[in-house]
């Protein structure tokens, strides 16, 4: 039982980090109705961002206590993060407005590869230690739980980047403004919404929440490489489709699921016969029957195409 | 005459690449080994083009179906052919091509069905659904294959060894003659303007009573058929495949022929087959940069000419009609 829980537990954590890059997703879909391949990529230059920013400012860092280091890492990593977001945009699918959603898919793959191959003649192929960006403290170590400050941290900041994100996207003019364009461009453009501004801020938010997901991945898994960012992006987009697509709860939810399931699987697949290598496939047979029986999402709105 | 001018073409084709197959042994090594490399892109390539180019859908993983193909039939060849080639007549030419065209075909029918259980639920959908189902495809092919033993038929991590070398100019340049003439007949038909329509507007195609999904599945399984041929001649050409040949990159370089070539251009996918590998055959020393110029070069062909590099020739494609 106590194994159960852990897992469970486990499963929350990842999850939640598939949840924060699933919102990246799931926002650009709705406001460009577009899959940002290359979202996976910022996810993985969250984690160099705050890997140099830690080096770059190790004096200074190492005076201050963790808390207010980790938030200064966070919080730079993510701001430069959003700006690189809204560069991508600017460059690669801007002058793309207005083409066939083929011709922008194809762009961001490219630009995925491009970020890709550029960090890895950058930085290099080989891994990299993570640095310790929260000291490894036991919060829960009884009954055969054991739940560590990182994980704390992990779910606290999900959380917390979750309500705020709510809070923009419900209460703010800007939040208005992004949900006028997702129901209808024409529509928000004739009530006075300045597209172009809400696709940039669209962009940046979920570049900022991308590389607090890829922070908070690489403190769990302290090791980072150019790469890193492709198993999980996918991992995030399935977990998108399975909320709903365009739906800010459901890739939420559907982020957790995707998580719990994949760790179950990894730990008591082998007692039912599936190998732990498999589940790394687990998410993509997920997909699948998503597409099969329910292709709108778990809390998605069947969408009809019109004409 | 004229209405048989595409069979002529293809016979023609047949012709000369048995022609030459007989002249290879005095072709130096190195340019017989890239010009077989021509034409497995070109047999890729083209086949890939009837799915993105002319049905106007996005697969992402040509090198899963290619994988499936080079599996199936080398695990034919190294399995099966040795008892079938008595009774094909002994070890002679004719046996052991029969028995490498049956290998080369059951790769191909493989990747078939592995192209129609992945098409059937992706294509019910809109294009960028494929693209992702596809791509996740291509992993699971790739850890399916790396998870196996090593000592069963699969090879497991390191892959099959030992493959008997049957590829030569003829195989590979009849197939690719036999997938162009497929899928120009298939394009240019009365039928094939379901694929055109589905590409250019698929509410309106299925409002005119065009069964859409079935379109994009009858593509999508021809695609994946001649992914697989290509896939068997290439492990009869290298005579070792491992799991990790037919990752992404290698389908990304099929999707980079079929943009520069024009998607939707026969013609065009043709000619960039032949370029770009000739190119990286000569770029191979700049391999760290390959990639950055290739994903570069998407970003600028889409923004600037997402027709495709060459104009659009009249030769393979049906004009445009008022």
């Amino acid at each position: 039982m106590e194994q159960f829980l852990q897992q469970l537990l486990n499963g929350l954590f990842q999850g939640s980090i598939y949840a924060l890059i699933a919102l990246g997703y799931t926002m650009v879909y709705g406001v460009l109705r577009f899959i940002n391949f290359a979202h996976g990529d910022v996810f993985m230059l969250g984690a160099f961002t705050a890997y140099g920013l830690h080096k770059l400012l190790a004096g200074t860092l190492a005076a201050m206590p963790w808390p207010v280091s980790l938030i200064i890492i966070l919080v730079a990593s993510m701001a430069l993060c959003a700006a690189l977001g809204i560069v991508i945009e600017l460059l690669a699918y801007r002058p793309l407005r207005n083409r066939p959603r083929l011709n922008v898919l194809i762009t961001a793959i490219g630009v995925s590869l491009f970020i890709e191959y550029t960090g890895q003649l950058a930085f290099g192929a080989t891994q990299r230690p993570f640095p310790e960006l929260i000291p490894p403290i036991q919060v829960v170590s009884a009954g055969g739980l054991s739940v560590s400050m990182t994980h704390v941290i992990v779910l606290g900041t999900t959380l917390l980047l979750l309500f705020g994100l709510r809070m923009i996207v419900m209460k703010t003019k800007m939040g208005l403004a992004m949900r006028a364009l997702s129901l209808n461009p024409t529509a928000s453009t004739l009530m006075g919404v300045n597209n172009s501004v809400v696709i940039s801020f669209t962009f940046g938010l979920g570049s900022a929440l991308a590389a607090a997901g890829g922070i908070l991945y690489a403190s769990l898994y302290p090791s980072i490489e150019p790469f890193m960012g492709i198993q999980p992006g996918l991992k995030a987009f399935v977990a998108a489709v399975l909320g709903g697509i365009g739906n800010i709860p459901g890739a939420a939810l559907g982020g957790l699921i995707i998580g719990i399931t994949e760790t179950l699987v990894k730990g008591y697949g082998q007692s039912i016969g599936i190998p732990s290598g498999y589940s790394e496939g687990v998410a993509f047979v997920i997909l699948i029957l998503i597409l099969v029986f329910k292709p709108s999402g778990l809390l998605g709105k069947v969408e009809r195409e019109k004409v | 005459m004229k209405r048989y001018t595409a069979q002529i073409a293809l016979i023609v084709a047949l012709a000369v690449s048995l022609g030459i197959s007989c002249a290879s042994d005095s072709i130096d090594a190195y340019y017989l080994d890239i010009a077989l490399n021509v034409g497995i892109n070109i047999i890729l390539a083209v086949s890939l083009n009837l799915v993105n180019g002319h049905t106007g859908q996005f697969s992402l993983g040509h090198a899963a179906f290619m994988a499936v193909g080079a599996y199936g039939a080398s695990i034919f060849t190294l399995e099966a052919s040795q008892k079938l080639i008595p009774l094909l007549g002994g070890p002679g030419t004719f046996a052991t091509g029969t028995a490498f065209f049956i290998a080369l075909v059951i790769g191909g029918l493989c990747a078939a069905i592995c192209g129609w259980l992945v098409g059937m639920p992706s294509l019910r959908l809109r294009g960028d659904y494929l693209a992702i189902v596809t791509l996740g495809f291509n992993e699971i092919v790739r850890v399916i294959l790396q998870n196996t033993s090593g000592d069963g038929p699969f090879g497991g991590p390191l892959g099959l060894k030992g493959i008997p070398s049957h590829t030569t100019f003829f195989w590979v340049f009849a197939f690719a003659a036999v997938c162009v003439y497929v899928v120009a007949s298939m394009v240019n038909s009365t039928y094939g303007r379901g694929f055109l329509a589905v590409r250019d507007d698929e509410v309106a195609a299925g409002s005119m009573g065009i069964n859409t999904v079935r379109y994009k599945v009858t593509a999508f399984v021809t695609g994946s058929f001649f992914a697989g041929l290509a896939g068997g001649l290439y492990a009869h050409l290298r005579t070792t495949i491992s799991p990790a040949g037919f990752d992404f990159l290698k389908s990304f370089d099929v999707v980079v022929i079929v943009i520069l070539g024009g998607m939707g251009s026969t013609a065009g996918v043709i000619a960039a087959a032949i370029l770009l590998t000739v190119l990286n055959e000569f770029l191979r020393d700049f391999e760290q940069y390959r990639m950055i110029v290739f994903s570069l070069l998407l970003i600028i062909m889409m923004i600037v000419r997402p027709q495709g590099l060459l104009p659009s020739l009249p030769f393979f494609t049906r004009k445009k009609s008022a």
